[in-house]
């Protein structure tokens, strides 16, 4: 195996693993699946904010039916996460609207509905909140300090304030929630479409009280997840399991998109106020940042999000004199969770319009500014994070600059309808702080009699997973990619490789599949797989872990390095207004990202396309009517996110700055393209003249928005 | 929640006379064909109707003809087949404009011009069009056959003068003279229900009709009057802003739909001028 079979798959834009069945049809999703015996599921839910149950009716002939609460839970009644605050049933207390309480199962899913149709939940209300402003109850707080905050004031010729918002975003995944449970061997089964096979597992152990070996968690084919399939099928795959345990029968349980939109997880809303100081000629003094983040009714996955939005709050700019001060706090509204980007979209939005504003204030050019102060390498960040030779920021502002022809155009575009900002941004790939020591992930390579077989806990949930990971192995093993197999992702199978989220399968997961290939060849020694198996019986390689060196993360004063590496990315949009609605058409995306190593190019440029198109809808379309706590438009018809006509033409250019420590010197790339483009969408607006500052930027708020003053 | 789908009952005609006669006995039922509204009902539980009629295959009511003048649309005709008709694009060119602009492909292949009249909703795209068109609608029951004038067949938000005995027919269409025009202001690019949706006609007699502004759609005959009788647009900007009663609800604010609905109008009279 010579130097010449270098990089065969790496690079190259092999055919995905999947792409065949997916194509054809023949791929399974869970509503595809049936088991002899089956019965469906349904969830009653709360129709009140908050309260407490006094009775429920059941209206309706209960032969037929099996009928599960929370004093059906064999073990503890929690969706274990970080804390165990959510009854995976409400007991008494209801904290929002949509909350489960009662589940049932039947043979025939329309009996359900008009059973469901016949339930009556007495409640004693009580009053909600829905302001966090006036939340009493505060899930995390985060601090962080660098240098001396009043002396960069006093640095500083001018102070910029402003306060930001961005509301709620529903990942919108094509195929809703869904799982079937089985029982058997004395424990249960899950299949399901999920990101996180090891999260419904330890879900599942601590609400049914089982050992380890009596929980199964199947991921099937998925059809997208962004973070909406993290945290959340370990609520339903407990749902379905507490009736599978109950009636002794398969449980599947499907949610229709209605349900799917009411009930489940969005991105975070928040405000987010900045006060910065600055030198006349734009240099940063001083930056002081509060986070404020929703959380809604129970804690979920809401202190990473906190932790990884207030980490990115500063965007990718040195500042000697830091102060981010962040709280997530409950409210009576269904939980926010996981969704692409995870805090990071909301903090660098803010940044990013503040940025503009800055530029606005002094009077000068908002690139020469961003030049001024971007991030280079030997920097540090606000939690002291000495960034490495890896740090693009100035690469991929310029290029994006250059590339759009920014320059020429906004002088060109003023006072016409049309539009041109930017946005810098940068996204720390893996799990923040210490976060991938703990997890301390294990992947395996298993030699087959015509190549290697990947096991590991990482989902393809339409981002390419399998086929990037058997690409590493085949070069690093020197074989065929066509050689390389990818076991379905079962608990039974895999070893826990950690969660498929945080840009963390290929940096993380995919270096720890390379340290196995490479093990693998070395064991092999030359002979072929057939030889070695003949000779030796098996072979499966482990491999743990294993952080570079010198990283170091302080939880408790956050303070340290605190991600592996950073990808880097410039948007560049332009807009057009219509001059009779003031709506707001992209027409041009110029994203410039810098990613390590596009290990599949044509799948890391569909991430960023995707990740732009979601970050439009974001920008521009999404709103989630929240009315007395509930989703009032969760349909799809009146939830809009864009079609084809929405989105813009996307010029997608790809740097590649490699990480010393990802395989083949990949960073992450799924989370990244969702950071910027909000942002650069309302800075083409105010380049119009508009001064938004919040997001939806629907016609309607530009209509209401102030006029930015002529005197700039 | 979810309606229960075996629970409901539907009756399958196979002529018109049959329905008709299904109707007078066999009522109350709800009428459908494309089922593209009804189906969104279903979905999320807002659907309270339990027994319906089928009159989709009812070919009888699908014919897009002209005769002595008058352009008659069977109500079975789809948006997709009103965007290929040559006779629609000769004689009533901004109702293929509304039809192109309904729903997505598959959409435009079910959904019907009748069902769209019949669902009532304000936001019904081709309903401004009909009203500056001054359409007649043919309704059928087992007794007779009627002639109602569009602009006098919505009775509120979503309430009508047809009968629980009576189908709509047909559309009828009289020869439209002076220069016709159309712009829908939906959320998005495609696939959306209008914030704002505009028809108008400029002749001798300029007619303007507007929807998603008022509980049904409506024609302003303040504003045609003050365009008719040569107010400067500011003028008519004033009285349409006067004439129209916006609400805000999910999709849009009253403000937004009163500044776009006059804007709207001085874009019309400035694109159809000269």
């Amino acid at each position: 195996m010579g130097a010449t079979e270098k990089s065969r798959a790496v690079g190259r834009n092999v055919p995905r693993k999947e792409g065949l069945d997916k194509v054809t049809g023949a791929a399974k999703y869970v509503d595809d699946l049936t088991f002899p015996g089956m019965l469906h599921g349904r969830t009653i839910r709360s129709t009140i904010a908050a309260g407490e149950i006094e009775n429920i009716h059941l209206g309706f002939a209960r032969k037929g039916f099996t009928i599960a609460d929370c004093r059906d839970v064999p073990g503890r009644n929690v969706v274990a996460l970080i804390e165990l605050d959510q009854p995976c049933l409400a007991e008494r207390r209801v904290r929002h609207f949509a909350e489960p309480i009662l589940l049932l199962a039947h043979e025939d899913r329309e009996r359900l509905l008009e059973a469901e149709s016949l339930v009556a939940i007495d409640y004693r209300e009580e009053t909600p909140i829905y302001d966090p402003e006036k939340s009493d109850h505060c899930f995390k707080e985060i601090r962080i300090e660098k240098g001396d905050l009043a002396r960069g004031f006093a640095e500083a010729d001018v102070v910029v304030e402003g306060e930001y918002r961005v509301g709620l975003q529903e990942q919108l995944y094509i195929e809703p929630n869904g799982v079937i449970a089985v029982p058997e061997n004395g424990g249960i089964t899950v299949y399901g479409s999920l990101q996180c096979p090891y999260y419904v597992h330890r879900a599942l152990r601590v609400l049914l009280g089982l050992s380890d070996d009596k929980v199964r968690v199947v991921q099937t084919e998925t059809g997208g997840g962004f973070g909406g399939k993290e945290e959340y099928p370990s609520m339903i795959a407990g749902h379905a399991a507490i009736l599978a345990w109950k009636s002794r029968r398969p449980v599947k349980l499907v949610y229709d998109r209605v349900e799917d939109m009411v009930a489940t997880t969005k991105r975070h809303p928040g405000v987010i106020r900045h006060s910065t100081g600055v030198t006349r000629d734009g240099t940063l003094t001083a930056i002081k940042i509060d986070v404020l983040l929703d959380g809604g009714a129970y804690m979920t996955l809401s202190p990473v999000v906190l932790s990884r939005g207030v980490i990115h709050a500063t965007g990718p700019y040195r500042c000697d004199h830091v102060r981010i001060q962040g709280r997530v706090v409950a409210t009576n509204t269904p939980p926010n969770g996981a969704f692409r980007g995870f805090g990071a979209p909301q903090t660098q939005f803010a940044a990013e319009v503040h940025m503009e504003r800055i530029a606005e204030t002094l009077g000068i050019d908002s690139v020469r500014l961003r030049e001024k102060n971007a991030f280079r390498p030997g920097d540090t960040t606000s939690t002291g994070q000495k960034l490495g030779r890896d740090t693009s920021a100035l690469r991929v502002l310029r290029e994006a600059v250059s590339r759009s022809d920014f320059r020429a155009k906004r002088r060109a575009y003023r006072g016409t309808n049309r539009g041109i900002g930017l946005a810098l941004f940068f996204h720390g790939s893996g799990f923040t702080g210490g976060g991938e020591v703990k997890l301390a992930s294990k992947a395996s390579l298993e030699l087959t009699e015509t190549g290697a077989r990947i096991l590991v806990a990482s989902t393809e949930i339409g981002q390419g997973t399998r086929t990037m990971h058997a690409q590493i192995v085949a070069d690093t093993l020197g074989i065929p990619y066509d050689a390389v197999e990818v076991a379905a992702a079962d608990t039974a199978r895999v070893p826990d490789s950690g969660p498929t989220v945080a840009s963390r399968t290929c940096m993380v997961v995919g270096k720890i599949l390379e340290r196995c290939a490479q093990e693998m060849r070395r064991e092999l020694g030359g002979r072929s797989a057939q030889d070695y198996l003949a000779e030796r019986g098996s072979l499966v390689v482990t491999k743990e872990y294993s952080g570079p060196d010198g990283l170091y993360w302080d939880d408790e004063t956050y303070r340290g390095d605190a991600y592996g590496a950073f990808g880097w990315g410039c948007d560049v949009i332009e807009v057009e207004r219509d001059p009779e609605t003031w709506q707001i058409r992209p027409t041009r995306v110029t994203a410039v990202c810098e990613i390590g190593k596009a290990i599949h190019p044509v799948l890391a440029r569909g991430q960023i396309e995707g990740g732009t198109a979601q970050a439009v809808g974001y920008a521009l379309l999404e709103e989630v009517a929240m009315r007395d706590g509930r989703m009032a438009n969760a349909q799809l018809t009146n939830y809009l996110v864009p079609t084809t006509l929405d989105t813009p033409e996307i010029d997608v250019t790809i740097l590649e700055n490699p990480y010393e420590h990802g395989p083949f010197g990949a960073k992450g790339v799924g989370e990244m393209p969702i950071d910027g483009p909000a942002p650069a969408i309302v800075n083409a607006i105010r380049s119009l003249g508009v001064d938004v500052r919040s997001i939806p930027a629907t016609p309607e708020r530009i209509l209401e928005a102030p006029s930015l003053s002529a005197s700039r | 929640m979810r309606t229960a789908v075996s629970r409901l009952e539907l009756l399958q005609p196979r002529s018109v006379r049959e329905a008709l006669r299904m109707l007078r006995d066999e009522g109350p039922l709800v009428p459908l064909a494309g089922c593209t509204d009804v189906y969104v009902g279903l979905n999320f539980g807002t659907l309270s109707a339990k027994r319906f009629i089928d009159l989709w295959p009812l070919d009888e009511m699908r014919a897009i003809r002209s005769t002595g003048g008058v352009l008659s649309i069977g109500a079975l005709a789809t948006y997709t087949e009103l965007i290929r008709s040559p006779l629609v694009a000769r004689r009533l060119p901004i109702l293929a404009a509304a039809a192109r602009e309904i729903g997505g492909v598959q959409i435009q292949n079910r959904g019907t011009l009748g069902g769209n009249v019949a669902n009532g909703s304000p936001a019904g795209d081709s309903l401004p069009v009909l009203a500056v068109a001054e359409a007649m609608l043919v309704l059928s029951s087992a007794a007779e056959t009627r002639r109602v004038p569009f602009n006098s067949f919505f009775s509120g938000y979503r309430k009508s003068v047809l009968r629980l005995d009576e189908i709509i027919a047909a559309i009828e269409v009289p020869r439209v003279d002076g220069r016709q025009w159309f712009r829908k202001v939906g959320t998005r690019a495609a696939q959306a229900i209008s914030k704002v949706v505009l028809a108008g006609i400029r002749s001798d007699r300029p007619r303007i009709a507007l929807g998603s502004v008022a509980p049904t759609v409506i024609r302003l005959p303040k504003t045609e009057g003050a365009l008719a009788s040569g107010a400067p647009i500011e003028e008519a900007r004033r009285v349409l802003e006067g004439e129209i009663r916006p609400i805000d609800d999910l999709r849009s604010t009253a403000e937004y739909r009163r500044r776009v609905s006059a804007n709207l109008l001085e874009r019309f009279w400035r694109d159809t001028a000269g």
